[in-house]
């Protein structure tokens, strides 16, 4: 069961309130935190946001991992501003999930207690300074390429969430993109590291579009709700044709030989992504999933006596003031009835 | 010294870092990428010619020194990511490490150009050894728990936002720029950690505990700041009377008590180090050196 503490009640709702719903879905307005919704589409959101907010927070580690040795000043800095985008990002996503009712904490709970996912791409180790390049070209590319129709989503506050969320995305995939090319105009080894990083995330990063169409037991539900407004196998097509011909300019093989332009499509053909390695990184079997989440774990726990102390020091202050003002209330109280006795 | 507001409670506190950095994002475009790229620069129409009443050598020796604390620094924030007690404070301190990693960019390039050897900042920063380093060593200190890592920020920043705060008067133009962009940053490190040092004193038996062991732990270290040698007009006397009054009225507001205690011998500003700097700089230039000749 999801979170519900400050959900309004929907059972037994008025067949009114649906066709409202309905109306505005089919009329492509916005659903707002207030409007009465039905509890599938509700518990979809929560899942879909909280899942969403989960893989920033989670993605700020393979790439974390090399704010400490980046090899310039410029790069550490750009880096270490990425990864805090991500903390903000999730920050943003955790506030949207709480306008359906979630709250954060139980959210985080799920996320470290193995209950909610997040993003399966984060579930590959960086091996080389070359990856952070890589996973901003390609992984931030992905992103993009599901976010964008998510700007229109029908939810209004994860809608306008992804607005700001894409815009710093899109400045991330620049920056990796064009790390990549410094990095390939270098020495014969740097060439070497992006290459062996691009043969590593291009398949994961196909598989950030989730399983094919056919296979997605969800989708047709989300896109009758217009929560999701493409096919996992649109977008997929949509980020190869995008991404073909960076990679022709940044001088690096993409790693699949069925990769082909096919005149008649207007796109191009592609080979298939290992289904059964997905399935696996997504129920847990993946290079660094365990790493990830006692990570995630770990950070909470070990935050825990933070949280109470803040906590605790705001009610103690709450208090403090309180008593002041009645203090000072009582003074004036007093005041008042002497001044009435020399009357 | 500027005004302290009241620390924030926590259930204001939880909204404003992230928006604020989100909000900069937005008002800024690609200056959001000043720190690492297109930056708006500070030094912009400032003549970076050493003025002749400037020593140079002591102009790049002071740059170096405060650079190295403002690097080792960023470094230990940067070891709290994905570590923090709160996606807040993630987002808190990696502004903080941001801002002190410019700081060093900054510092160093007119170290550089001060030395006249045309050393650039990342030659500065990846390939010297420990040894050639003069940041204080309570800067290269593990991060241990979040109280000894807010006592260390709340020292640091209150000592360098009253050295930066009279550099901005000083004789060599561009010390003077860096040091007047740097106090608008280091005013606000000065609260953030201000602000945790009074609710981690105040908050729970165990945060004052923690937070009173972590003022216990930088004591000895104080000696360095507050003894150290100083230059362009910062008069270690003032300065070391500010940091005191401040340290004193936070630790009054926190519940907390100053420990009094001798300082360690030798100082990080002569090369006098902890056995920490020397894998802490291993970290930072492992990838740098793996690869001579690279361009990143």
């Amino acid at each position: 069961m999801t979170t519900t503490t400050h959900r309004p009640a929907t059972a037994g709702a008025d067949p009114q309130l649906q066709e409202h719903f309905d109306a505005t879905i089919g009329a492509d307005q916005r659903i707002e935190p207030r409007d009465w919704m039905p509890d599938a589409y509700r518990n979809t959101l929560i899942r879909q946001i909280a899942q969403h907010a989960h893989s920033e927070i989670i993605g700020m580690q393979p790439e974390g991992e090399w704010i400490t040795r980046a090899p310039s000043l410029r790069r550490k800095a750009t880096l270490f501003a990425k990864v805090q985008d991500e903390a903000g990002h999730g920050l943003y996503l955790y506030s949207a999930a709480e306008t359906l009712g979630a709250d954060r904490d139980e959210l985080t709970e799920k996320l470290i207690t193995g209950r909610q996912k997040y993003s399966s791409i984060f579930n590959y180790p960086t091996l080389s300074f070359a990856d952070v390049g890589v996973i901003g070209w390609f992984v931030d590319g992905a992103a993009i390429c599901n976010q964008v129709p998510l700007c229109r989503t029908s939810y209004g506050p994860y809608a306008r969430a992804m607005v700001r969320v894409c815009k710093e995305e899109s400045f991330h995939q620049r920056q990796g993109y064009e790390l990549l090319l410094t990095m390939m105009r270098g020495t014969p080894s740097q060439r070497e590291m992006v290459q062996d990083a691009v043969n590593r995330w291009w398949w994961p990063s196909l598989m950030m579009f989730g399983p094919p169409d056919d296979n997605s037991p969800n989708s047709a539900q989300s896109m009758a709700w217009k929560i999701k407004r493409h096919g996992n196998d649109e977008l997929r097509q949509r980020f190869v044709d995008m991404t073909v011909p960076q990679a022709e300019k940044l001088g690096v093989t993409l790693p699949d030989p069925e990769l082909r332009w096919n005149a008649d499509r207007g796109h191009h053909d592609f080979g298939t992504p290992d289904w059964d390695e997905l399935r696996r990184v997504i129920t847990g079997d993946g290079p660094c999933n365990t790493e990830r989440v006692a990570r995630r774990r770990a950070a909470h726990e070990e935050g825990a006596w933070v949280r109470e102390a803040a906590a605790a020091h705001a009610a103690k202050q709450a208090a403090r003031e309180d008593a002041a003002r009645r203090n000072a209330a009582l003074g004036n109280a007093a005041l008042s009835h002497k001044d009435g006795e020399t009357a | 010294m500027n005004e302290r507001s009241e620390p924030v409670g926590e259930g204001h506190m939880s909204d404003d870092h992230a928006h604020l950095s989100l909000a900069v994002a937005e008002a800024d475009g690609d200056a959001r990428w000043a720190f690492g790229t297109g930056f708006t620069d500070p030094l912009h129409g400032v003549d970076t010619a050493v003025p002749p009443t400037v020593q140079a050598p002591a102009l790049a020796a002071y740059c170096l020194a405060l650079g190295d604390d403002a690097l080792v620094s960023a470094q230990r924030l940067g070891e709290w990511c994905t570590r923090a007690p709160e996606l807040e404070e993630e987002v808190a301190l990696a502004n903080i490490g941001l801002d002190l990693l410019g700081q060093a960019r900054l510092l160093y390039t007119r170290a550089g150009q001060a030395e006249g050897g045309g050393r650039s900042e990342d030659d500065l920063a990846y390939f010297r050894d420990p040894s050639e380093f003069r940041n204080v060593r309570l800067a290269e200190l593990p991060n241990g728990d979040f109280a000894f890592s807010v006592a260390r920020l709340l020292v640091l920043s209150a000592w360098r936002l009253a050295v930066f705060e009279r550099l901005a008067g000083c004789p060599d133009p561009v010390l003077a720029a860096i040091a007047a962009k740097g106090v608008k940053e280091l005013t606000y490190h000065r609260q953030y950690a201000a602000d945790w040092v009074v609710r981690l004193g105040d908050g729970t038996e165990e945060s004052h505990r923690r937070m009173q062991q972590g003022l216990d732990e930088v004591a000895p270290h104080l000696g360095e700041l507050l003894t150290g040698e100083t230059a362009f007009g910062t008069g270690a006397a003032p300065v070391a009377d500010e940091l005191t009054a401040v340290l004193r009225q936070v630790a009054d507001a926190a519940g907390l008590t100053l420990p009094q205690t001798a300082p360690l011998p030798g100082s990080g500003r002569d090369g006098d180090h902890t056995e920490h700097l020397a894998p802490l700089l291993a970290e930072l230039q492992s990838v740098a050196r793996a690869h001579p000749g690279a361009v990143w």
